[in-house]
């Protein structure tokens, strides 16, 4: 209980003011992923050689607070850290450095019994349902087996429970006794959602939920995220790259770029007036129906390699606005209006 | 030598089935359209439309149990389908050249970019080393690659995703087709990597008059790209028309669902409008239109598979019930499953 009542600590808090306790709070997240050295480096070493292990920071000092029943839209290209930053969230990975606050509970601290129920209350949704669906399992099984060995349901009514669930997600409960490859991407993922519910979450975490499956039924399961976050009372951190499928189901929009977060704001905010040159540059690039014959006007530059981000800010080099300042000093997240953050060096000019 | 009235590819009546233990599999069934010299078509539609088997059936890259059965593919007049492997094998490459959804399965992974340029160039004109690799090298920077001459000595492994699509792109370029096929080149891409990509495709189809089908899922990639749109449904074009038309006032009650169900059509927030149901498998197409049991209007007249119609002036059209053109998609959701 110590934590609950300790000061905000990061600057994201203070933006908070809401009342109530938020439902998760990320604190000064960091995830490294160390490769370490192989038997020939460290004989190449004794020889002086000076090799070191390889540091990929995925997720740099990522603070950010999700208030209960907010649908938070995290973007980024590949290699930005947004599902790392998922995965810590939902207690798969866990965090390098900093904190993760579930209800204003530090989750590390937690006792056991308090830490297996937090993580059953943040679930996560995959990209791709047939390798997180185990295929030698029926759909019963994949679905009942979870609330059935945490004690949410009882044995006997396990079949009514699962018939329930898939009712809830658009599947047929005919379908209970089937395995996940009779099924087709679409309803693959409502196996999945379906999976993810029935251990009666709060939070959902969606990582590329949508990606792998054609418009129509891309259209079909976003709906179903949204009649789910009405009928459940959840609350979504949405990972994915398609800014579209964001800005439809979004209350607001993080914007990741090399494991760090450059801009933060409310939806409308954020689609309407980009204040980071990359999220310019992003919301540039991104296709629409209501463009015709546009003249693609390309950002130079590639995506540079977590394993060596460029120094000061990471997107200085393919920043048309880039000074020597952004050469060498790291931005920090700022807040430059009422729940707007950006961390760009500009923003001080003004 | 080109004729200002000879289309670049004409393809007529084209039908590509697969003869599988499991029965006939119609992945084509009656796909016609043309393409002009300097032309963007885009060819869309979902997983198992047929798109990317059409593309295969231009360049004649389709394996048993699949052939061509019928229809005409003409390449400047000449029909190609099922020609001959030598004439082929002489068009592709040189006069058309295809660039596929993953790079890798241009490259050789294990020959450096040079070698495989400049084989490229070899195999279709007798040249000398020399100009070849001054040739290679000029492609890879009409792409945008950087450092072009250190670039040439690297492998396939060398290169990030976006810059393999670029060295697949340049190969393809490397003996000025005539027709480009690209299937899905960009759709494993970061967006802005993809913006970088759009740009010089669309640079080179108006610098050097090359004929270009983009073969992809995404109505917002063509809608800023192409000049014309096919719209595949099971192995058939179900409309066909401008860009500007098609999507503004689409007239298939397929195309009409498709659009509405691109979230950035919607109110954010609303549910999206969507395609109740899934694309029905090719195998034992019931008969009728294969659309019928989704549409929203569906009819007693779809039992008999619609033939194209123009409803609208300049527009195939294949359905019995067509969408009238005051209604703009997204307008009638449907009810949500």
């Amino acid at each position: 209980m110590s934590v609950a009542n300790e000061a905000p600590a990061t600057a994201a808090n203070e933006a908070a003011v809401t009342p109530d306790v938020p439902i998760l709070e990320l604190r000064h997240i960091s995830k490294r992923f160390i490769k370490p050295l192989d038997a020939a480096a460290k004989v190449a070493n004794l020889f002086g050689a000076g090799m070191r292990d390889e540091i990929v920071h995925a997720v740099d000092d990522v603070s950010l607070t999700i208030d209960d029943g907010e649908v938070v839209g995290l973007v980024g290209e590949s290699g930005c850290g947004k599902s790392t930053l998922g995965r810590v969230v939902a207690g798969v990975h866990a965090a390098s450095g900093g904190d993760v606050y579930f209800r204003a509970r530090d989750v590390s601290t937690m006792g056991q019994k308090e830490a297996r129920d937090a993580s059953l209350r943040i679930q996560m949704i995959f990209q791709d349902p047939m390798s997180s669906l185990n295929p030698r399992l029926r759909v019963q099984d994949v679905v009942g087996e979870a609330p059935r060995v945490h004690g949410l349901v009882a044995q006997s009514d396990v079949e009514d429970y699962v018939a329930d669930m898939l009712l809830r997600v658009g599947l047929d409960p005919t379908y209970a006794r089937r395995y996940p490859h009779q099924f087709s991407g679409g309803q693959r993922q409502r196996i999945g959602i379906a999976r993810a519910l029935a251990v009666n979450p709060d939070f959902l975490v969606c990582d590329e939920s949508v990606a792998a499956l054609d418009v129509s039924i891309q259209a079909q399961v976003l709906n179903l995220f949204m009649r789910l976050r009405e009928e459940f009372k959840l609350t979504y951190l949405f990972i994915s790259h398609d800014l579209g499928v964001v800005e439809h189901l979004s209350d607001r929009v993080v914007i990741m770029y090399l494991g760090r977060v450059v801009e933060m704001a409310p939806t409308d905010e954020i689609f309407g007036a980009p204040n980071h040159p990359y999220t310019h540059a992003l919301l540039d690039e991104v296709p629409r129906l209501d463009t015709r014959k546009r003249k693609f006007v390309p950002v130079k530059g590639e995506i540079p390699s977590p394993l060596d981000p460029p120094s000061g800010c990471h997107f200085h080099p393919r920043c048309p606005h880039a000074t020597e300042r952004c050469r060498v000093e790291q931005p920090h997240l700022k807040e430059i209006a009422p729940n707007r953050w950006s961390a760009c060096h500009l923003n001080d000019a003004l | 030598m080109i004729h200002a009235d000879v289309p670049t590819l004409e393809v007529r009546n084209l039908k590509t089935h697969f003869f599988t233990r499991a029965g006939v599999v119609k992945a084509v069934d009656d796909v016609s359209f043309t393409v002009q010299p300097g032309q963007i078509l885009g060819l869309v539609g979902e997983s198992g439309s047929g798109k990317t088997v059409t593309g295969f059936s231009i360049l004649g890259l389709v394996d048993p149990p699949g052939r061509v059965v019928d229809g005409e593919i003409r390449y400047k007049g000449e029909n190609i389908a099922n020609a001959g492997e030598e004439r082929m094998r002489r068009l592709r490459g040189n006069n058309i050249a295809m660039i596929f959804q993953d790079p890798m399965m241009t490259l050789n992974p294990v020959l450096r970019v040079d070698t495989q340029m400049i084989e490229a160039i070899q195999a279709h004109e007798q040249v000398g080393r020399e100009e070849a690799w001054e040739r290679s090298r000029a492609a890879l920077q009409q792409v945008g690659i950087p450092a072009a001459e250190e670039r040439l000595r690297s492998y396939p492994h060398q290169f990030s995703g976006g810059m393999r699509q670029r060295v697949a792109i340049a190969i393809a370029l490397l003996n000025k087709p005539d027709l480009i096929v690209a299937d899905e080149p960009t759709t494993a891409l970061d967006v802005t990597i993809q913006g970088q990509i759009l740009y010089e495709v669309q640079k080179l189809c108006e610098e050097t008059g090359t004929a270009l089908i983009w073969i992809t899922h995404d109505l917002s990639v063509v809608a800023g790209l192409a000049d014309d749109i096919c719209v595949m449904y099971a192995g058939r074009v179900v409309e066909h028309g401008t860009v500007d038309n098609v999507l503004d006032h689409p007239s298939h009650p397929y195309t009409h669902g498709l659009i509405g169900s691109v979230p950035s059509r919607n109110r954010r927030g609303q549910p999206l409008s969507q395609i109740p149901g899934m694309t029905p498998s090719l195998l034992n197409l019931p008969p009728g239109c294969p659309f019928k049991a989704r549409c929203p209007r569906v009819g007693d007249a779809c039992d008999e598979a619609p033939e194209i119609s123009q409803p609208v002036a300049g527009r195939d059209v294949r359905c019995h019930y067509p969408v009238p053109a005051g209604e703009t998609a997204g307008e009638t959701a449907e009810v949500p499953a």
